[in-house]
């Protein structure tokens, strides 16, 4: 153990051994002593209460992707001990495996030393060490040709990046729409359903409601996503008596504690779930209230097949979905608060169309005998009576137990409610579900069921994270229509498309990006497609890229499924003999897989030695009980010569006189670095990457000016900022008027209307209808059918795609792989602790 | 060989409760046990760059009990259980294991250990663990130095294990005493002894997983029996709708598609 006898010194482990024998002897604690122990000496007195460490600060761990707060004791000047902080409200002082590991990440001999510029070829690790200077210039000189020219020729795709509001403006202000993190291939299908469906999302923007849940439905979770909250609420189920069903193929991990595990086969979650709706249908096992107050169920819905308006919601001249009030017996705006809307029927609109309110699209599709759990149970690898059992008992919990909270509320109309009442069935589902490639209408499906049973953000079911939700879907159009030398983009390079108009594509169809998402390959790839961007660099597919500039970025070999290729890619060279990736620049803390084949190498901290933040303008940390932000401090010094990764982008951007990071003479804006950018920095105006101690008083939450001692503040609040909402506001959030109009304030959403949750998805209706030949955008010939088979209003369910290309008789069995717990997305195979952990043998 | 302690009236047992129910097997117990005594009482644990896989005082095993969809993986942490009757004390030559009087833990002494490794010979829990590097023997020591440290807050007075534990399926208490925590929850949910016929008495106990919930219900109607049919009735009751279906009862079976639709037609709903 050469690192911790380092840290502490074997030395002064035989020290103190040695100063304890010279001790005055406690009187012996036993009563005998066998006179050969006697022989060996006095009996130990055992130091009880040594001290800790010199000092205690406290910071976010980086281990995996949950961000606990962590508690680190130093000792002299080295990590003596890093524990979970009582107080944060992700981990409440628990910490995982991994967290526990981080001493042996800080010390990890993997760690780079200085920056390099390749020497030899690529791949051969033949690297000289260079001084930052000549670093930043020759970045400095490749991307700002680049700028000059064709911002676009610069491909900018950065890992698990906890800095993606920095990282994805400084690409917008660099001008290119080439940017994206690694969640393009992790969970976009299911972050998409989620945001298009109910304006939030499982894993970071909702969580089971812990406290009132009865009973627990949990999708394909590996366990992660997130790793501490749900095994503290796991206990907290088990604890409260509600029951826990795990449908996963894989048996171990969450699975193997829950009272029930529902071992359907692979891909076939959706069809399991359209089941449990079917069941649930028939039995009228439905929320018809919520339905109607808080979901799209009664919006009518254009019903013109062939025509260009069909599956679309019959609208009012302010643009706002009709439905069929039943009092007036006409078409209303369903934003109004008096009108009794039909659920069901055919109704003649003014203009003569006809129109059905959404939910009879959707009763019709799942009545119907092919989702009777009697004709799927046998491709589920289920029983039907075992699927309808499991209905029935979700039925039980959510209407013969809910959960009524004598809590006042207001909704979204200003009615006041005298309590809260819920359907504690809680859902949640992730990694499984995310890795299928029918994975975004699964989710869908189960947002679908959700809602039809009135368990979205009430008391015991699923609910929001603040600063969810948001309006649906959760915010603007991806920028990168239009590119030009020294200019920025229009918008941040990733967003929502809302239909064919808000697509990066030319006029023949062709991708704007480089990933090619937001393209007709990947219409609403909202966190772009990291998996492709070497392929697609290599390929010059759509185009040839000049630089490809990459974070911690590894994944984008291990996701691509072809390390060898991927190699290959990276080396591969033109007749002339230059390579067809012309400059790599690569930044990591650790001599991961991509450094051999970077030209340039720019070392990053570890997550111990720099200033971070993890921000609601990101991947918030907000739980249903309120907004939450936090920040990593410096705990150590860097000993070698490495800079944060976010401190170079920022002087980068100085350098390269973007206009986000330079003053109008042209000097830097944040001479001070990251730090100086996280306190100064106002995406609009009082909204920064912090949301907490705002305002130069640092009185104020959410919105408000920078606070020159906003970091102190932080740190002395143990490095995070909750905000807890009041009781009123913590559930119905979609349309509960205190919490819309307080999250308005706080800058968490820009209006406070009603987020009406989307049982039918509109969107992917105006995608398909451009597929079917409608509109000015249309998708090129090869992708059409693809489109008009996919882009269904309302889940579908269908093979996984890589079944559809094998004969399943030839091959009935799938194979699945999961990283262990206490390997779960850490992306440090050279941690030693972790990676021998899960050995079984003693040394005995 | 090595004698333990006289017993005495309200002798303390310091000991961990496991709870099988909602351990999942994630190792936090055992790197954060790891981290903690790296630099502890017992420390330093080789690894690193031993050839061996290093000292763990604290491993967590996984087994599969039972067959098919009815069986169960189940996670096993396993340490030392600091035993009333500890054969690996009494076998010791030269007193370097040791069971403490004031509180029970079981620690051994490295100055005296000769690392003849019979105390692992004599344990049959597999809970010591020779460190090579040190040529002595080492084991859970229920973070002496941290359950009683004063340089620390009370609350985090905890072995590192019980306080990192994400499931709470580690508890630290006093076991002697029938009236603290520990014991209540043993008594609770029926705390069992590992290989209790070997006769050493082991301190830490094991909380059996609970029943698992079956049927319809997670509350108290457990036994009752449920169909989706009986809560269509019950809700149309409990909303006196009268639901009109020609009166079919069985709505789940055939074509309930038309029936339903002509239900849904009457609901009178509000925004």
């Amino acid at each position: 153990m050469a690192l911790i006898a380092d840290a502490l010194g074997q030395a002064g482990r035989l020290f103190r051994r040695m100063a304890l024998t010279e001790a005055p002897a406690r009187p012996a604690a036993r009563a005998r002593r066998d006179p050969l122990e006697a022989l060996a000496g006095p009996p130990e007195v055992v130091e009880t209460s040594p001290t800790v460490g010199d000092e205690v600060k406290y910071t976010t761990c980086y281990m995996c992707a949950c961000r606990c707060g962590i508690k680190v004791h130093l000792k002299d000047g080295k990590i003596r001990y890093i524990e979970g902080n009582r107080d944060h409200p992700v981990n409440r002082g628990v910490l995982c495996g991994k967290g526990s590991a981080g001493i042996m990440q800080q010390y990890s001999p993997a760690k780079l030393r200085k920056p390099l510029l390749r020497t030899g070829e690529r791949g051969s690790g033949e690297f000289k060490e260079i001084e930052w200077d000549e670093a930043m210039r020759l970045a400095t000189d490749w991307l700002g040709e680049i700028r000059r020219t064709d911002p676009k020729k610069l491909a900018f795709f950065t890992g698990r990046d906890q800095s993606q509001s920095l990282t994805g403006w400084w690409a917008m202000q660099f001008g290119t729409p080439n940017f994206a993190a690694h969640g393009g291939f992790c969970s976009v299908n299911m972050a998409a359903a989620g945001l298009y469906s109910m304006g939030g999302a499982f894993w970071e923007f909702g969580e089971p409601d812990w406290d009132h849940a009865r009973y627990f439905v949990m999708f394909g979770v590996a366990e992660d996503h997130d790793s501490n909250p749900i095994k503290i609420g796991l206990s907290k189920l088990k604890a409260n008596g509600a029951k826990f069903v795990s449908v996963n193929p894989v048996k171990t991990g969450y699975s193997a504690v829950a009272d029930e595990w529902v071992g359907l086969t692979p891909g076939t979650d959706g069809l399991f779930v359209f089941a449990l709706i079917h069941a649930l249908l028939e039995a009228d096992a439905i929320d018809f209230d919520f339905l109607a107050r808080y979901t799209n169920a009664t919006w009518l819905v254009v019903q013109n097949p062939g025509g260009p308006d069909h599956g679309l919601f019959a609208r009012d001249a302010n643009g706002v979905p009709l439905a069929w009030d039943k009092t007036e017996g006409a078409a209303a705006a369903s934003s109004r608060a008096d009108i009794s809307p039909a659920v069901v029927g055919t109704f003649d609109l003014a203009d003569g169309r006809k129109a059905v309110p959404s939910f009879q699209l959707l009763a019709e599709r799942y009545l119907d005998k092919q989702y009777a759990p009697e004709a799927v149970a046998e491709r589920c690898g289920l029983t039907a009576e075992r699927i309808r059992r499991i209905a029935a008992e979700i039925a039980h919990a959510a209407f013969q137990e809910e959960i009524v909270l004598d809590q006042p509320w207001t909704d979204w109309a200003g009615r006041r409610h005298e309590k809260m009442i819920g359907r504690p069935v809680a859902m949640h589902g992730m990694r499984g579900i995310s890795a299928h490639s029918n994975g975004f209408h699964t989710c869908r499906a189960i947002h679908v069921l959700q809602m039809l049973i009135g368990a979205i953000d009430t008391p015991g079911s699923w609910r929001y994270k603040a600063p969810y939700p948001k309006p649906i879907p959760g915010g603007p159009p991806p920028g990168g229509k239009t590119t030009a030398p020294n200019t920025p983009l229009s918008g941040m390079p990733l967003g929502f498309t809302m239909g064919p108009e808000d697509l990066l594509v030319e006029a023949d169809g062709t991708p704007k990006r480089l990933d090619k998402a937001y393209s007709w390959e990947a219409p609403l790839s909202a966190h772009g497609l990291m998996h492709m961007a070497i392929h697609n660099a290599w390929a010059g597919d759509p185009y040839p890229v000049d630089v490809l500039f990459m974070y911690m970025a590894n994944m984008a070999w291990n996701s691509s499924m072809n390390t060898a290729g991927t190699m290959k890619m990276l080396t591969d060279k033109h007749p002339d003999g230059s390579y067809k990736i012309p400059k790599i620049i690569y930044s990591d803390a650790y001599a991961s897989e991509m450094v051999s084949y970077a030209d340039l190498v720019l070392p990053d901290t570890t997550y111990l030695e720099r200033w971070d933040c993890i921000s609601l303008l990101d991947r918030p940390i907000g739980s249903a009980h309120g907004p939450a932000d936090a920040i990593r401090r410096p705990v150590l010094k860097p000993d070698r010569d490495v800079r944060p990764f976010q401190d170079v982008m920022i002087d980068l951007g100085a350098r390269l006189g973007l206009p986000g990071f330079t003053n109008e003479d042209g000097s830097p804006k944040f001479p001070g670095g990251y730090s100086d950018y996280i306190v100064n920095h106002q995406r609009k105006p009082g909204i920064g990457p912090l949301a907490g101690f705002r305002g130069e008083d640092g009185q104020t939450p959410g919105k408000g000016a920078p606070n020159k001692g906003q970091l102190e503040a932080y740190i002395a609040n143990k490095s995070f900022w909750r905000l807890e909402l009041p009781h009123d506001e913590a559930y119905f959030k979609h349309s509960n008027k205190g919490y819309l109009d307080h999250a308005v304030k706080l800058g968490m959403i820009d209006k406070a209307d009603q987020i009406v949750l989307q049982l039918y998805c509109e969107p992917l209706q105006k995608f398909r209808l451009a597929a079917e030949g409608h509109g000015a955008i249309q998708p090129p010939e090869r992708d059409r059918e693809r489109v008009r088979t996919y882009f269904d209003p309302l889940p579908i369910w269908y093979q996984p795609l890589e079944e559809q290309k094998i004969a399943l008789d030839d091959f009935p069995l799938s194979a699945l792989t999961q990283r262990p717990m206490a390997m779960y997305h850490s992306w440090h195979s050279q941690n030693a602790w972790l990676a021998r952990s899960s050995r079984r043998t003693s040394s005995t | 060989m090595t004698c333990l302690p006289a017993p005495f009236p309200g002798q303390k047992k310091l000991g961990l409760v496991i709870d099988l129910d909602t351990c999942v097997g994630c190792h936090a117990c055992a790197v954060n046990c790891k981290e903690w005594n790296a630099s502890g009482h017992s420390g330093p644990l080789s690894d690193f760059e031993a050839k061996s896989d290093g000292v763990w005082f604290n491993r967590v095993h996984t087994y599969e009990a039972g067959e098919g969809e009815a069986s169960r993986t189940v996670h096993f942490p396993r340490s030392c259980l600091h035993c009333e009757e500890p054969a690996c004390v009494t076998v010791c030559p030269t007193g370097a294991s040791y069971k403490r009087a004031e509180d029970g833990i079981v620690l051994v002494n490295a100055d005296t250990c000769i690392g003849c490794k019979l105390c692992s010979w004599a344990c049959p829990y597999g809970a010591r663990e020779f460190d090579e590097d040190d040529g002595v023997m080492k084991k859970c020591t229920l973070c002496v130095d941290k359950i009683y440290n004063e340089n620390l807050p009370e609350e985090d007075r905890q072995p590192a294990c019980v306080a990192t534990c994400p499931a709470s399926a580690r508890h630290f208490g006093d076991l002697g005493d029938p009236n603290s925590k520990v014991s209540k929850l043993v008594a609770e949910r029926g705390g069992y002894d590992l290989m209790p016929e070997m006769g050493y008495k082991p301190v830490n106990k094991y909380l059996p997983p609970r029943p698992k919930k079956t049927g319809a219900s997670c509350g108290s109607k457990a036994s009752e029996e449920f169909s989706l049919i009986d809560l269509a009735e019950r809700r149309a009751a409990k909303d006196e709708i009268a639901v009109k279906t020609g009166a079919e009862p069985t709505l789940a079976k055939a074509d309930g598609k038309g029936a339903a639709f002509l239900r849904w037609a009457d609901r009178v709903l509000s925004r």
